[in-house]
């Protein structure tokens, strides 16, 4: 295979107590540690096993953010990745118009493999693999636990709620990944400053013409809601009585 | 928030305080930016934290057991150290020749304290080899640097240094380790040595000895030392392991703290040669090894402040979340109890904490700073005042935080109460580990007539002049702020004792009284330093403060502890100068009988 196409999104790491802004118009980023989001992590990490067992020659990374996801694009090269490309958006990006994007990313690319992670964990959409699979109208196989390719088709494992199941799909294909799948390695120093020559070539979202989902809107952010103090019951029954009393059973 | 490192204070040092982008992209550092620094960083705290942190605890308390000759221990912790070699960490600070990055000290100081704070034990294995392939690459001939240095910075060798005997700890020139010619230029080396951490593990496939022997004919005391590589495993001239070199582990040292670092009485010549090469030229051991003490002191001191940082940040997470009592104003109890961090003694110790800790990062990260001036330097005459500023430091660096750091985890422990005396919180565990940094490396004491003896006279005191220079400009800045003048003014007086001290101590020609107190110099000494390191801080604060409304928070804070130092601890300091200013005799006076009558 030529090439396989690798998501990074840069989000807040995954250590950060998350807070939200005063104004609830969002969450906080100032100064907060910024990291590549995990599962994707795990896409970039699954596409390098596949190029260093020969079954893939070149690996791109993008990345639709702000310009310092320029960061986690660097970060992406150090760990092995050939090239990188940056959307540059300002805004947040809905799930639907990031899947225009690369939707026309993959044109321009025509990569046989896109590995993306199967949610962000900033919001948790978890749509966008699957969006994009469909524009593209090409298979999907998403919550991968395991891939292997092989003549043309890539045999996946995927987590779903009764446990493991395996399908197998025509490539090119769009794989979302689950955490299992690997265990992603650690960048080596020399190959940070080996990243720094890698190309990373930066193209404004306006560039791609996709206007973004009047569909989708946020209202407001807001923190969840302090515990509330717990309650001693005397017994079963009044745990019971107590559980009706809220609605709960 | 991590409880190894505060990125944002790291930040704050690297760049803000000490300038550190204004270095790079010249020299030897050529190849960095601030993003890279900032992306090895991000590789060192992912490392440290995932893959050393959670095994400390562990470690503690799986001591490594001496089991028929040999070092059992946690198979977990060799996948986490070979995390760290295989991500080029050995190699970070070493020329790109021989297969280096040429990291700024600043930043190796930064990125291997991480380390220190994560897991004290497992990383002392890692260090010692930096240090021993550190001491080869300068002093030793090119052949033996061909066959040792590269499998010891890809990290599948590890080396020691054995330097004390059971007879003769502090005092070197006591050893009698034997180096033999054998004829054909190695030395067959036999001998007892003591406290060697790491002398015996299972984990590389060979381990290098740094020895201090004497040679047949070699003069007594320390100009017959000479020092030798000696391998648990002969080494071929292809570099292959073969056989073992008669080295056995006579016992392990059941420590304190650092306990998952073994400790180790090795008897060299046991049941046969142990074979060594010579590093450097015969009966100049003692200069070839003091060559990396400086560096090696100043690890103590990085080691001792991480200690205090880990201590520090995590009682510091406890304090905030942690509900205990109510405050003085309202004693209901109706009303929800508070946050620790509420009351007022234990903002004290937290602000206590904060100054030592972060005091003691700053006089870390200075030396770094200098060490990689010096690196840079175009000049033979600047790189020379450069060493001789770090000569007259290194002492402090290395026993400063040593103590103070110390007293912080103390009061770490003192925050979580009768939980922090439990073994099911970190803090006694950085208290036990830091206990070693005041011992090893030459003990406080010993750094005290180090400092009182010599370096503050090195070079017709041209070194304590050298200092004073690179306090002036913040004294300066210092006397043009409304609210800082004072400490400028409180900083300067205290120069002014130092210097009075230095002068009442080189006029006693009694060098046993004149060196009586040198401890408590030292201690007052590396006060005096810390205060206008702070007054440091305190001035980019401000200025930060001036500029813009950004992370406010932040640097009040460190208005705050700049005020604490200044108020709580310089006037002590000046008390304890002046005593020594008056060669008080009461400890040199008591005679060994009046302790017990």
């Amino acid at each position: 295979m030529d090439k396989i196409l690798v998501g990074l999104k840069r989000v807040v790491d995954y250590n950060v107590r998350i807070r939200v802004k005063t104004d609830g118009s969002g969450v906080e980023t100032d100064g907060v540690k910024m990291s590549i989001n995990p599962f994707d992590e795990i896409a970039l990490e699954e596409a390098l096993r596949i190029r260093e067992r020969g079954e893939a020659s070149e690996v791109v990374v993008f990345s639709i953010g702000p310009s310092d996801a320029q960061q986690q694009l660097r970060t992406g090269l150090a760990m092995g990745a050939d090239r990188a490309i940056l959307v540059e958006a300002a805004d947040a990006v809905d799930p639907l118009s990031a899947a225009k994007v690369i939707t026309k990313l993959i044109e321009a690319e025509s990569p046989e493999l896109v590995i993306l992670g199967k949610q962000a964990i900033d919001n948790d959409n978890n749509q966008t693999g699957q969006m994009v699979a469909a524009l593209w109208d090409r298979p999907q196989a998403t919550f991968a636990s395991k891939v292997e390719l092989a003549d043309g088709k890539a045999t996946v494992t995927r987590e779903v709620d009764a446990g493991l199941e395996t399908i197998e799909v025509d490539l090119p294909a769009v794989v979302t990944t689950d955490l299992r799948l690997n265990e992603p390695r650690y960048v080596k120093l020399p190959d940070i400053m080996k990243a720094k020559k890698k190309p990373l070539d930066t193209t404004p979202i306006a560039d791609f013409g996709v206007a973004p989902d009047d569909a989708f809107e946020v209202s407001e952010y807001a923190p969840p809601p302090q515990r509330s103090k717990g309650v001693m019951v005397e017994d079963t029954a009044a745990l019971v009585a107590a559980l009706k009393d809220k609605g709960l059973i | 928030m991590s409880t190894i490192v505060n990125r944002r204070d790291l930040a704050f040092f690297l760049y803000e305080v000490f300038g550190l982008e204004q270095m790079l992209g010249q020299g030897d550092y050529a190849e960095f930016d601030r993003e890279t620094i900032e992306a090895v960083l991000d590789t060192a705290e992912q490392i440290a934290t995932e893959r050393f942190e959670p095994l400390a605890a562990a470690l503690d308390a799986d001591e490594p057991r001496f089991v028929d000759g040999a070092v059992e221990m946690m198979p977990e912790i060799k996948p986490a150290l070979d995390a760290f070699s295989e991500a080029g960490l050995i190699a970070a600070g070493f020329d790109a020749e021989v297969g280096g990055m040429q990291l700024p000290f600043v930043a190796q100081h930064a990125m291997s304290g991480m380390f220190t704070c994560a897991n004290n034990a497992a990383t002392n294995y890692l260090f010692l080899t930096t240090a021993n392939a550190n001491m080869l690459n300068t002093c030793a001939s090119e052949e033996l640097k061909a066959r040792f240095l590269p499998p010891m910075l890809e990290g599948r060798w590890y080396g020691t240094m054995c330097l004390s005997e059971t007879q003769a700890g502090s005092s070197l020139a006591d050893i009698r380790t034997t180096a033999t010619p054998r004829g054909d230029g190695t030395y067959a080396v036999a001998g007892s040595k003591m406290w060697i951490s790491g002398g015996e593990q299972p984990m590389s496939e060979n381990i290098v000895h740094m020895v201090l022997a004497r040679t047949p004919d070699a003069p007594p005391g320390v100009r017959g030392i000479s020092l030798f590589l000696v391998p648990k495993y002969r080494v071929d001239d292809a570099g292959n392991v073969g056989e073992k070199n008669h080295i056995a582990l006579a016992g392990l040292n059941h420590k304190m703290g650092q306990r998952g670092t073994t400790n180790c009485l090795l008897e060299f010549g046991d049941g046969g040669e142990s074979i060594g090469w010579l590093v450097g030229r015969e009966n100049e051991g003692l200069k070839n090894m003091f060559h990396m003490m400086n560096e090696a002191r100043i690890g103590v001191g990085l080691g001792a402040v991480m200690c205090g940082l880990g201590g520090y940040l995590y009682s510091l997470k406890y304090a905030q979340e942690r509900l205990q009592g109510r405050p003085a104003s309202d004693k209901s109890p109706e009303s929800p109890q508070v946050p620790i961090i509420r009351h007022a003694d234990v903002r004290r110790m937290l602000l206590a904490q904060k100054a030592w800790v972060e005091g003691g990062q700053a006089l870390i990260y200075y030396c770094g700073t200098l060490q990689d001036r010096e690196r840079l330097a175009g000049d033979d005459d600047t790189r020379d005042q450069l060493n001789l500023l770090l000569e007259l430091l290194t002492p402090v660096a290395k026993s400063w935080p040593s103590e103070y750091c110390l007293e912080a985890n103390k009061l770490a422990i003192q925050v979580l109460g009768g939980y922090g005396y439990t073994r099911d919180y970190p803090v006694e565990r950085y208290y036990r580990d830091n206990r070693l940094n005041h011992i090893h490396e030459g003990t406080w004491g010993i750094q005290g007539l180090d400092i009182l003896g010599r370096k503050v006279r090195l070079a017709g005191g041209a070194a304590l002049e050298l200092l004073a220079a690179e306090m002036q400009p913040t004294l300066e800045v210092a006397r043009g702020s409304d609210t800082l003048s004072a400490h400028a003014d409180a900083l300067a007086a205290a120069w002014q004792q130092v210097q009075q001290t230095v002068a009442a101590v080189a006029g006693c020609e009694d060098r046993e009284r004149a060196l009586a107190n040198a401890t408590s110099f030292l201690d007052g000494f590396g006060h005096v330093i810390v205060s206008w390191l702070w007054l440091r801080q305190a001035l980019v604060a401000e200025a930060a403060l001036a500029e813009n409304n950004k992370d406010t928070a932040f640097y009040e804070g460190k208005l705050k502890a700049c005020r604490y130092f200044f108020r709580y601890e310089l006037p002590v300091a000046i008390t304890r100068l002046a005593l020594v200013e008056t060669l008080d005799d009461t400890c040199l006076t008591i005679e060994p009988t009046q302790f017990t009558g």
